[in-house]
């Protein structure tokens, strides 16, 4: 075990991995950073720093920086991919997808698919995505919903470093195209990671938390949140499980309905807004498959239905907080 | 150039087979015995065999929603082609992708494609694979007149200058995006090839209904990029004799043009006429090879008829590798 942050368990998993295998390449915007300036090709060494030191050891056919160039990027992934490679894809914004939809939804999730099983595309996409940097409706949003949706995908959202290490490692062995959403807010979260080839296999949760009064399922930058609530709930002697999910596509929707058969009381924290999201989905899965262990109508604490505004007044509005985590969690306890 | 007699018979039968598969589906779909949409590339088979003549197996293509001629000319199984066409377990992709998603990757054959414009942005990633390989291999991206507006496009071709990969963008400009002419809707005065020489990269341009040219064009443009690395593009000057798609009741063609186009930009007449006058090829052989493309597309027809459905529990499979 070594403490790092989430950002440095990423950088270290792509290392090893593209130490390990040779197929492994990474593309994106400024994944290097400097390409064709006077700093050098490697003057701001990755935006969000997760790629720090790869290009001066794997060298720029390996690190490529591309143009701003969204749907080449992914498209490019894919065609790689079918070729035989392992490429990552960086989307320095989750947002962006906006751009790029078509081979993310049409093309990278149909190939195995629709070219009969035979195909082969394990790209994987690295979104930066999420709210907190005042970064306004068109760079924070929490897209994980929407391909989650897509068949073909899978999507995890680690919210510890051992999590984005082992998660980001098992899509780099796995035969699927994976979306890996890295939270911004999360990236200078430290913890505990385990040394050498550490994977966590897809669709199991982490119980971040037992409490066994109430079940809180919280995605990404939701689970911190989720433990704080919990923490002020405890001074009531209130016992709370916090599960992550990890991964959304597949999801480990037994442990969560284990969880609920014992607390009788769920609430769904998710940072996308509430229409056709996660909190959504959790909800109607208990709803059909849990209902007579349900002492209380379940609750969703989400963003509202609007955009990610830019004030951090506004912001902090919009962002589900401890606050109406721990409100929701006593609705269902005053229930009937 | 030199030819040799194999390589003429080879090409002519990829072309024939071509034109054979085309004719054939032409005439099952309006019968009603093949669901889904269909386009047909018949018209086009210079273009295809001229390109893919050139390749092996280690060289990758990816094609477009009109591909059935880039996957006989890749060397996909006929048989295969013909059940996934008629949607049987037994097809290509498992009665899974259809007429517009036949692919074998194992032969470089990367898919047909529905999304017109995707493939271009695939090619440049397949060819950074291909540089990585080192074996002098190269990927084709096989584009038509309406996917040549796309942005796809564009960033793919600014993508593959910039990182410098064996990229090859074939643009087939069969004069109709669909149902709206390229007079129209190709902004830079007709001229596609022209668009690849903006972003820095050579550009051939050639007669895509016409198996020499393409064929001499596409070797000097493979020479350059086998030797360099370096992506390059080539227009091909095609036709389309069907509509944009079977059903397609064509009222934007002139009165008479297909006809005409029958006559004087047929690229298997064209090839016959070469053939025979200016090498060592006769109309015999040239018969007897039509005659056993004919046989062999029965066969076809009649296999697809007889091949196992998909079973209703089969929808469920190859979804991922594991989940």
């Amino acid at each position: 075990m070594s403490v790092m942050n989430i950002r440095e368990a990423i950088n270290q998993t792509l290392h090893d991995a593209m130490e390990r295998d040779p197929s492994v390449i990474l593309l994106g915007e400024d994944v290097a950073g400097g390409a064709g300036t006077a700093g050098g090709q490697e003057a701001i060494g990755g935006i969000w720093g997760t790629s720090t030191g790869l290009i001066g050891k794997f060298g720029p056919d390996r690190v490529i920086d591309t143009p701003i160039s969204e749907s080449a990027i992914v498209g490019a992934a894919a065609g790689a991919a079918l070729a035989g490679m392992r490429p990552v894809a960086e989307l320095m914004f989750a947002d962006f997808i906006g751009v790029c939809g078509d081979q993310l939804i049409n093309q990278i999730a149909k190939f195995r698919y629709m070219f009969g099983g035979k195909a082969r595309c394990p790209v994987v996409v690295r979104l930066i995505y999420g709210a907190g940097m005042n970064s306004a409706a068109q760079h924070s949003q929490a897209f994980y919903n929407l391909l989650t949706a897509i068949p073909g995908l899978k999507v995890a959202m680690p919210s510890t470093p051992a999590d984005a290490k082992g998660l980001l490692n098992e899509a780099l062995h796995g035969d699927d195209p994976v979306m890996f959403f890295e939270h911004k807010a999360l990236y200078g979260k430290k913890g505990e990671v385990p040394e050498g080839d550490y994977r966590v296999p897809f669709g199991h949760v982490r119980m971040a938390r037992e409490g066994g009064d109430v079940t809180i399922v919280a995605f990404g930058r939701m689970v911190s949140f989720a433990e704080k609530a919990a923490d002020k709930l405890a001074e009531d002697g209130i016992g709370c499980d916090i599960i992550d999910p990890r991964t959304t596509s597949p999801l480990d929707e037994e442990a969560i309905l284990d969880s609920v058969e014992q607390t009788g009381r769920l609430v769904v924290v998710d940072e996308c807004p509430p229409r056709c999201g996660l909190a959504a989905d959790v909800t109607a899965l208990v709803a059909q498959k849990a209902f007579t262990s349900l002492d209380a109508p379940p609750e969703c604490v989400t963003a509202p239905h609007t955009p990610v505004p830019f004030s951090p007044e506004l912001e902090r509005a919009y962002v589900p907080g401890p606050p109406a985590i721990e409100a929701a969690v006593r609705r269902t306890l005053d229930w009937g | 150039m030199q030819y040799s007699k194999d390589g003429l018979l080879r090409a002519y039968r990829r072309m024939a087979t071509i034109r054979q598969f085309e004719e054939r589906l032409h005439e099952e779909i309006a019968k009603g015995e093949i669901p889904g949409f269909t386009h047909l590339y018949a018209g086009q088979e210079a273009a295809a065999v001229g390109v893919c003549e050139h390749l092996d197996s280690d060289d990758m293509i990816v094609s477009t929603h009109r591909g059935h001629g880039h996957c006989i000319a890749k060397g996909c199984d006929v048989d295969g082609m013909m059940k996934e066409i008629y949607g049987s377990r037994e097809g290509l992709c498992k009665g899974r992708g259809g007429s517009m998603h036949i692919a074998d990757t194992s032969i470089g054959m990367l898919g047909a494609n529905g999304i017109v414009g995707a493939g271009a942005p695939q090619a440049v990633g397949a060819a950074i694979a291909a540089k990585a390989a080192g074996k002098g291999k190269v990927a084709i991206a096989f584009s038509g007149d309406g996917a040549c507006n796309q942005g796809t496009t564009f960033e793919a071709m600014n993508m593959a200058a910039v990182i410098k990969v064996p990229a090859i963008f074939v643009f087939e400009n069969n004069h109709y995006s669909e149902h709206t002419g390229d007079a129209y809707a190709v902004g830079t005065a007709l001229d596609i090839a022209s668009r690849a020489e903006a972003f820095g990269m050579r550009a051939w341009r050639a007669n895509g209904c016409d198996f020499y040219s393409t064929f001499e064009a596409m070797a000097e443009l493979l020479d350059y990029v086998r030797s360099t690395n370096l992506p390059a593009a080539i227009e091909l000057d095609t036709e389309r004799f069907y509509g944009h798609f079977e059903g397609d009741p064509q009222r934007y063609r002139a009165k008479g043009e297909v006809a005409r186009l029958r006559e004087e930009r047929d690229a298997l007449k064209s090839f016959r006429a070469s053939a025979v006058t200016k090498t060592y090829l006769s109309t015999d052989e040239l018969d007897a090879l039509d005659a056993a493309v004919g046989e062999e597309i029965d066969r076809a027809v009649e296999a697809a008829r007889k091949a196992e459905r998909p079973d209703p529990s089969h929808v469920l499979e190859d979804v991922y590798a594991s989940y």
